[in-house]
């Protein structure tokens, strides 16, 4: 494997790192996983690319993008809390409803950018259109983790942790629990559609099929950290993420690069993180194994 | 005015089908500024859907709760919870496990406050405060303000839910069994507290326990419920030099029925 198919690893890393963190809130603050994320990815890349191409200024194209991913936030959390249908079926619904909508925003099935196009990867030159999307990925990155480590320290983010974690307690303490979820679900699908905004500037390409499979890149990359490193604050955690996406973008390249078929790239996705999330169980096994083990030597060695 | 005022309170369960349950019949109950009432009673006799439906956790069937003379009936739980806080049986429930000390109590200080995003959660001059309070617990607390309350033991959380649920003096404070789930000296303790909490504050107060004992022990007005009516209501004097035998004597008089003591101490 050559050095740029490494350099090139880590700033898509670093790129899909941001949905990774999307995710992460649904998932591990309101212990949801939420399907709404295979929609938003691609709303965020349609609306930015139609923005674009009408003349918008990539910095505002980005913000339009974010906004309307937390806009399918917003109905998926009215969705799940105010009409309570089950999380996973909510995420569906909206998906498949967005599906209809990211043709409509882009009023085809793909957008490609001219290569003169603006986009905020050639806004300012860095040196190289590598160094530009290090420079780029990095610093979104990095607003992006202090605006949330921030934001879940304040009183509001202190309650929508604690929605997650004992809805009772919250409820007891005034807490609005259906508010607050629907805060998370726009927080989050915000940030999914940034990613996917930032992912269709680098290629300058958007299509509308393009979410599909997303979700579960975006949970292996936050199980990937979870297994590097067990029970860590909020933020540290979320340093976690953009390392483990940039492992996961290791992994995939070097799977392509050993000659792996592209068509069968979705079908290794879902075994890699099948297998991921089956490690803990397994290490606990190996442990109980490696247990008994010593167990019976003692009791050879007492004879 | 009445701190609590339940008008004609009844809760059906499945109503309209053969399994019908009135669980609760035209109770009527007041609470006077600094009243501690206990209500004990046996299994299904509608403690615990009296106090859900007082808390806002039960929406109710026919009539009304009023709080500070407000009608709150129709209110949910976190809305009514700038007049009331609760501490409940299970002590996993009070507290947010993965969330520390002081982040749990700074949680419980804003309770009916509206929570900004632009202010820590933990207000550093909110530390000292803590401390203080987790000291008077003597549970060695006041130095663990940053631990996760998920690795403490089911009685300092009960301890920690019962600080904030006075943290803040509520209208109302109610008390879900909240002994039940702990070990006799532990639960001692925690009833303990609660009592000195509750005087020192002169906390309006509903407690529902099983537990005849304590129902006696403490408080200044006992109620006992039977198939979702007050069979008993005993004021303060007649509360004194009240004993569990002459409790269930008392029972049997007035419903012509057994008490079972057992039951209603292991139920």
């Amino acid at each position: 494997m050559d050095i740029d198919i490494i350099i090139s690893s880590v700033y898509q890393g670093l790129l899909w790192s941001i949905m990774a963190i999307g995710v992460y809130l649904t998932f591990r603050i309101l212990d949801i996983a939420d399907m709404t994320a295979e929609g938003s990815f691609p709303l965020g890349a349609a609306i930015t690319m139609q923005a674009i191409v009408s003349g918008v200024s990539p910095i505002l194209a980005t913000i339009y993008g974010f906004l309307g991913g937390a806009a399918a936030g917003l109905v998926s959390g009215i969705l799940h809390t105010k009409l309570k249908i089950p999380a996973l079926l909510t995420g569906i619904l909206t998906m498949t409803g967005l599906y209809s909508i990211n043709l409509f925003v882009m009023g085809k099935a793909n957008i490609s950018l001219l290569a003169t196009a603006k986009t905020l990867f050639n806004l300012h030159d860095f040196g190289s259109s590598t160094a530009n999307t290090i420079v780029i990925g990095g610093v979104m990155v990095t607003i992006v983790i202090i605006i949330l480590v921030f934001f879940f320290n304040t009183e509001m983010g202190l309650a929508a942790r604690a929605v997650g974690n004992n809805q009772n307690m919250s409820a007891a303490n005034g807490i609005n629990n259906d508010n607050m979820k629907i805060i998370v679900y726009m927080l989050s699908n915000g940030l999914i559609a940034l990613s996917g905004s930032l992912m269709a500037q680098l290629n300058g390409y958007a299509d509308v099929s393009m979410g599909i499979g997303t979700i579960v890149i975006a949970l292996a990359a936050i199980i990937i950290a979870e297994i590097i490193l067990k029970n860590l604050s909020f933020g540290k955690r979320l340093i976690t993420i953009v390392i483990g996406s940039m492992i996961y973008r290791l992994i995939i390249a070097f799977v392509l690069d050993r000659g792996v078929d592209p068509n069968a790239l979705r079908l290794f996705y879902s075994l890699m993180l099948a297998v991921f999330l089956a490690i803990p169980l397994i290490s606990k096994s190996f442990k109980q194994i490696k247990q008994r083990r010593l167990n019976n030597q003692d009791q050879v060695e007492d004879k | 005015m009445p701190v609590l005022e339940v008008k004609k309170l009844n809760q059906y369960f499945e109503k309209g089908t053969p399994n019908e349950n009135h669980a609760l019949k035209e109770i009527n109950l007041d609470l006077e500024h600094g009243d501690f009432v206990v209500i004990i009673g046996g299994n299904g006799a509608g403690k615990s859907t009296l106090l859900n439906s007082v808390a806002g956790s039960l929406p109710v069937s026919y009539g009304h709760v009023k709080i500070n003379g407000e009608d709150v009936t129709y209110e949910n739980v976190s809305k009514r919870s700038r007049l009331i806080s609760r501490v409940f049986q299970d002590p996993r429930s009070g507290t947010a496990p993965l969330l520390t000390v002081e982040e749990n109590l700074s949680l419980a200080l804003h309770r009916g406050i509206w929570r900004n995003f632009w202010t820590n959660g933990v207000k550093k001059s909110d530390r000292k405060l803590f401390q203080e309070k987790l000291a008077q617990l003597n549970l060695g607390l006041e130095d663990r303000l940053g631990a996760e309350i998920g690795l403490l033991s089911g009685g300092q959380r009960q301890a920690i839910t019962l600080l904030m649920a006075t943290i803040k003096s509520p209208s109302l404070l109610l008390l879900d069994e909240h002994t039940a789930a702990l070990d006799p000296e532990t639960s001692a303790t925690v009833m303990e507290l609660t009592d000195r909490l509750v005087q020192e504050q002169k906390i309006t107060t509903l407690m529902i326990t099983h537990n005849m004992d304590d129902a006696i022990k403490y408080g200044n007005r006992l109620i006992m419920l039977d198939h979702g009516e007050i069979a008993i209501e005993l004021n303060e004097k007649e509360k004194e030099g009240m004993t569990v035998p002459k409790l269930m004597q008392l029972f049997k008089e007035r419903s012509g029925k057994e008490l079972n003591n057992d039951a209603m101490l292991l139920s």
